[in-house]
């Protein structure tokens, strides 16, 4: 294999599906954040696992569409059972959300240990971490394999999916801009306006939980949690006008994934150490330093004197 | 052997994990009672995973000085040293500068997290690569559990439980009226830290038994549940602990019976029916009471 085939076949495939992961994650997390529903993303990634436990116990492997369905069937379920909660039981916000992802997610993890999943690759620490480093391409030969209909057939489906998904959210967003602005703003403006207030946030929340699912399928739920908020959260430390933000948001997304793979994998190399460590881990960890640094030197940190 | 569980008759460490667990439930319900009191329920998620970092380091600078890598007094202290760390740095996030509290509890859980996981990469890398150990603690494992660790976490939850009853008087002025209680000069800021270095204990005991991951769980549920039961102060405390120390008594108990039951997810899943059971059935503020009320309302009401 060449060098050039290794670095697209082992680096910049799995980065590739790194950075799709955090800019399908970060877009819907700019609006969840400033409408105080920063961890919602923390909730569905947690409450989708029993969904893909049992769309594998029905089917009896791992194939993509059922388990995607799976997971957003939980998604829509665990949503609803947070609404539930906070109407009819009147419970605070936070908790009904707490509770209800920790219950589905322990429901998954009984139900992944007394069901017979040894021999697939299927268990929670890959749920949480993420396996981005073993989305590689092997048949990448060199920069003529870009050309290669055989050899393309062998990407990664992962990369494939993410690229849809974050092209789906970006879409959506376009489209829908200016409602989501105003219903994010000023609920009741927007319902004088006639806005449906209540299907736009519902519809975000949507779009939320298909990021979620497919990113959580390739990079782990740490990687989906860490997207959601760590970029949209340094980007409002950095302006106080919305079309910035998402730029920042955009461009912290992207640096953290790239960075975070890149030390990953070689950083250790430097450093003498023999293996290379957890690319989703590391991507979390650079945008949290993201993050910290924003909130130590960016422009918009402290909030408004009125 | 389930009734043979719940009447401790499974041998000396099944009964002192069950108790312990019993413990760890009543201190989390207790300490959960003023989170969710003060709004801060989802602080725990934040804590409980800001802990592997720690638990990870503590692993390895212990190979490093030549110990055994696993052992529970010095993961738990490193445990509670991160963990505060994450909570120290949630107050920063949400106190300095503009950003909600959620945000920064999404960001500190991740990005601890997230260095939590790339430390573990570097532990199972390591020649003696015993990391196993370390992967129970995400969810809780009680089987196999040596005699002083159980004994450990019983004392743990002991201490914490006083503790908890100690400062519950001026914990309950603080979460129920802080501008009373500031008035009255209580130190507010001081007992929310004291209320945060609790659920720092509580998650580090719980390490074993319920888990990082599923900690907050533990914290909230029982609290949630009992708003059902009780509004004033003291009740509403005292029934958070029970149904915590229910919780985690049951749950001990059913996971002892067979291998392949986590101990974590099921403590979590009988919290999670006793808070069903709560807020369908609670006389007056369950749902039942209050759709009984609301048939019977119209009635009085026609009367001009």
């Amino acid at each position: 294999m060449t060098a050039a085939g290794e670095f697209l076949g082992f680096t910049l495939v799995p980065m590739l599906i790194g950075t799709l992961a955090a800019v399908a994650c970060a877009v819907p997390g700019v609006f969840l954040l400033l409408r105080r529903e920063a961890l919602l993303g923390d909730a569905i990634s947690h409450a989708v696992l029993p969904g893909i436990v049992v769309a594998f116990l029905l089917t009896g492997r791992i194939a993509t569409i059922p388990m995607l369905l799976g997971a957003a069937g939980a998604a829509v379920v665990a949503v609803l059972l947070i609404q539930f909660l906070i109407r009819a039981g009147r419970v605070e916000p936070g908790a009904a959300m707490g509770i209800v992802f920790t219950a589905m997610f322990a429901a998954g993890v009984l139900l992944l240990e007394r069901s017979d999943t040894s021999g697939v690759h299927l268990d929670v620490e890959h749920a949480l971490m993420g396996s981005l480093e073993s989305l590689v391409w092997l048949e990448a030969r060199g920069w003529s394999s870009l050309a290669d209909p055989a050899a393309l057939s062998g990407l990664p489906a992962e990369l494939g999916r993410m690229a849809l998904a974050a092209a789906a959210v970006a879409l959506l967003a376009a489209l829908a801009w200016r409602a989501l602005v105003i219903a994010t703003f000023d609920a009741g403006f927007a319902a004088v306006l006639g806005l449906p207030v209540a299907a736009i946030g519902l519809g975000l929340t949507l779009a939320a939980a298909l990021a979620a699912v497919a990113a959580f399928d390739a990079v782990g739920s740490i990687l989906v949690i860490a997207m959601f908020v760590c970029p949209p959260a340094a980007a409002r430390l950095m302006t106080e006008r919305l079309g910035p933000m998402l730029g920042w948001t955009l461009g912290f997304a992207v640096l953290a994934a790239v960075l975070g793979f890149v030390l990953a994998g070689y950083a250790p190399l430097w450093l003498g150490f023999p293996a290379a460590l957890s690319a989703a881990g590391m991507i979390a960890v650079v945008s949290g330093a993201i993050l910290g640094l924003a909130a130590l030197v960016g422009p918009a940190r402290r909030r408004a004197a009125a | 052997m389930i009734w043979q569980a719940l009447g401790l008759g499974l041998g000396y460490n099944a009964t002192l994990v069950t108790l312990g667990a019993a413990g760890l439930g009543f201190a989390a319900g207790v300490t959960g009672a003023f989170l969710v009191l003060r709004g801060r329920a989802l602080l725990g998620d934040a804590i409980g995973h800001a802990t592997l970092p720690g638990l990870a380091a503590a692993f390895l600078v212990m190979v490093a000085l030549g110990l055994d890598g696993r052992a529970l007094p010095g993961l738990m202290l490193g445990a509670a040293a991160s963990a505060a760390l994450g909570a120290w740095a949630v107050d920063r996030l949400a106190r300095l500068t503009r950003l909600p509290e959620d945000a920064a509890i999404g960001a500190v859980l991740s990005a601890f997290f997230g260095a939590g996981v790339v430390l573990l990469t570097v532990v199972q890398a390591l020649p003696t690569g015993r990391a196993a150990g370390l992967e129970s603690m995400l969810l809780g494992a009680t089987a196999g559990m040596l005699r002083n660790e159980a004994l450990t976490i019983a004392a743990g939850a002991g201490v914490v439980t006083l503790a908890a009853l100690a400062l519950g008087r001026s914990m309950l002025w603080s979460a129920f009226d802080p501008a009373f209680a500031r008035a009255a000069g209580l130190p507010v800021a001081g007992i929310d830290r004291a209320v945060t270095a609790l659920a720092v204990a509580v998650t580090v005991i719980g390490l074993k038994i319920v888990g990082l991951v599923l900690i907050v769980a533990l914290l909230i549920i029982p609290a949630a549940a009992a708003r059902f039961w009780a509004d004033r102060g003291g009740w509403l405390v005292a029934v958070a602990g029970a149904i915590g120390a229910a919780a985690g008594y049951v749950g001990a108990a059913i996971s002892s019976t067979a291998p392949a039951l986590p101990t974590g997810p099921i403590v979590v899943l009988v919290a999670t029916a006793g808070f069903a059971v709560s807020m369908l059935a609670a006389p007056r503020r369950g749902m039942l009471a209050r759709a009984l009320r609301r048939g019977a309302e119209p009635a009085p009401r026609a009367a001009p």
